[in-house]
């Protein structure tokens, strides 16, 4: 297919923008909704990657990422969220233009730091090296800058989702095995993670991480 | 030069003018519908402006010429502005005497003479309007430039024209920086032009207003045309976006002929009604920022232009 590779810049391109999105957004609940788009695109590259290079392993990842990362992930947030009446994440540690500055300076390291490596490998979608780079980046930002535990689990997902499209841009994805094995630990994550935040809750009347400093003994 | 050019520059023109109006009034009647009210009629704004201009001018006792003539300058300009985009045909005899970079100053000229007017009368909300609409334009004039950057990048060129001339040569050519450089461009599109999440372009609270609180001292003909003029700004911005981003349909230089023109016509149409109808949703669905909010929403799509070139160098399609 002669469209391939542009189409699959241009899914690069949006995963790009959503990472970029999710920095400059407060509420909580869009970043849930911007990380399940975030999941769709994942799905829609890796359908593409595993149809052009013939890899049928390929479909097995993309589809546990649709019932994973579309489907089963933000559920889960959402209900959380709901629950937990955290809706609101108004407090960034910087504020949001700085962050997004931030995040411009990070994305050139990323490309910066992707070129030489992508010299090196030999599939159709080594550009993309550098965007996933900077998604993965561009995620940990989001956990540094943010003070919610809500916000920087999403920030960890988030990471997650940058680390496969790296691993389907770079390698054609990981073994199956490994694959497997990480969806099933962001799911186990994500389980304890909620019932952290519930302690978290339960401790300090909030979900401020800030408050997990008073923990320490002197 | 051929008398057919000429015939189109006019004809071009004309079509904006006229059509500038009814665009606003879909964009309404759209927003309307999407909020459960009844809507105006298409042509509510034709109405108004014929009652503006049956109307007679009252005038503040202060006023000076320039207050008086900004009305004229303004709807020169936006005429002016919409002879230059090709939104119809490229092989503009007047497109060729300005590049997109002018075209940005053309704009600033008008919104220049604007605030100036504003400001004329001397009461204090003319005052606070035009402050805050030269707040929001020397962060949109950048903002709108590095998208033009995205676009200059791709064919080495800073005409409109020859953009679009590039798009119909190469149709196949897809650059993930078009992404970036398209949603900065609604972000700007909305701001320049007093739209929702910026602006309330429906307001009757002075105290919220930007673009209609320099309008405050302006009556019947004056009053409609600086109306006029910003609904053909509205919609020469969104003609360069068409040219930007979605330019199939306009008629280049080597075709010729009534069919071609009609495609080219056909094409507008549906481009205009599909984007009125995205412009409400969008703005149905954002809640106005605060003030203080937007030179962030603006610093947004300055990065997001920026970050389509970045992206350009690294993936961008290469050129046949």
């Amino acid at each position: 297919m002669p469209y391939t590779v542009p189409i699959l810049n241009l899914l690069a391109a949006c995963l790009l923008l959503i990472s970029f999105a999710m920095l400059s957004r407060r509420r909580t609940q869009r970043l849930v909704n911007l990380f399940a788009w975030q999941g769709a695109i994942l799905f829609l590259s890796t359908c593409l990657v595993a149809h052009s290079s013939g890899l049928h392993e390929l479909y097995y990842s993309a589809a546990l990422t649709l019932l994973l990362k579309v489907i089963a992930l933000p559920l889960i947030l959402h209900r959380l969220i709901n629950r937990l009446g955290a809706q609101w994440d108004s407090e960034t540690v910087v504020n949001i233009p700085l962050t997004m500055l931030a995040g411009l300076v990070l994305v050139i390291f990323a490309f910066g730091l992707a070129q030489p490596i992508s010299m090196m490998a030999t599939t159709i979608t080594r550009n993309m090296l550098g965007i996933a780079l900077a998604v993965i980046l561009l995620s940990f930002l989001m956990m540094i800058t943010r003070r919610k535990a809500v916000t920087q689990v999403i920030g960890f997902l988030a990471m997650e989702n940058g680390l496969f499209f790296a691993a389907t841009s770079a390698t054609y994805g990981m073994p199956m095995v490994v694959e497997l094995g990480i969806a099933l630990d962001v799911l186990v994550g994500v389980f304890i993670l909620g019932l952290f935040f519930f302690q978290i809750r339960e401790q300090f009347e909030s979900l401020d991480l800030r408050n997990m400093e008073n923990l320490k003994e002197d | 030069m051929k008398s057919i050019t000429v015939f189109r520059q006019f004809g071009e023109m004309l079509v904006a003018i006229a059509i500038a109006p009814l665009f606003a009034g879909w964009i309404a009647q759209c927003r309307a519908w999407m909020q459960n009210r009844s809507a105006p009629p298409l042509i509510q704004p034709y109405r108004m402006l014929r009652k503006l201009f049956d109307k007679d001018v009252a005038l503040a006792e202060t006023a000076s010429p320039l207050f008086r003539i900004t009305p004229y300058i303004l709807f020169g300009t936006m005429v002016l502005a919409a002879a230059i985009i090709p939104s119809l045909a490229t092989d503009l005899p007047f497109a060729r005497a300005a590049d997109a970079i002018a075209l940005i100053g053309l704009f600033a000229t008008a919104r220049v003479f604007l605030s100036l007017a504003a400001m004329d009368i001397g009461t204090a909300f003319g005052t606070m309007g035009a402050r805050r609409e030269m707040m929001i334009g020397f962060l949109a004039e950048p903002a709108l430039l590095m998208i033009l950057f995205n676009a200059f990048l791709l064919f080495g060129s800073t005409a409109l024209p020859s953009l679009v001339d590039g798009y119909r040569a190469h149709p196949s050519l897809m650059d993930p920086s078009i992404i970036f450089a398209a949603v900065a461009f609604v972000m700007v599109l909305l701001a320049e032009n007093a739209r929702l999440p910026i602006d309330n372009p429906t307001t009757h609270l002075e105290l919220t207003m930007i673009h209609e609180a320099m309008l405050l001292e302006y009556s019947a003909r004056h009053l409609a045309l600086v109306e006029w003029a910003s609904n053909l700004k509205l919609f020469n911005y969104a003609c360069i976006g068409f040219a930007l981003f979605i330019p199939w349909g306009i008629a280049t230089h080597s075709a010729d002929g009534v069919v071609a023109m009609l495609i080219s016509d056909a094409a507008l149409a549906i481009k205009l009604i599909v984007a009125g109808a995205a412009l409400a949703l969008i703005e149905s669905l954002s809640a106005k920022v605060r003030i203080f909010r937007a030179p962030e929403y603006l610093a947004m799509s300055f990065l997001l232009a920026v970050l389509g070139l970045l992206v350009h160098l690294l993936l961008g399609a290469k050129q046949a």
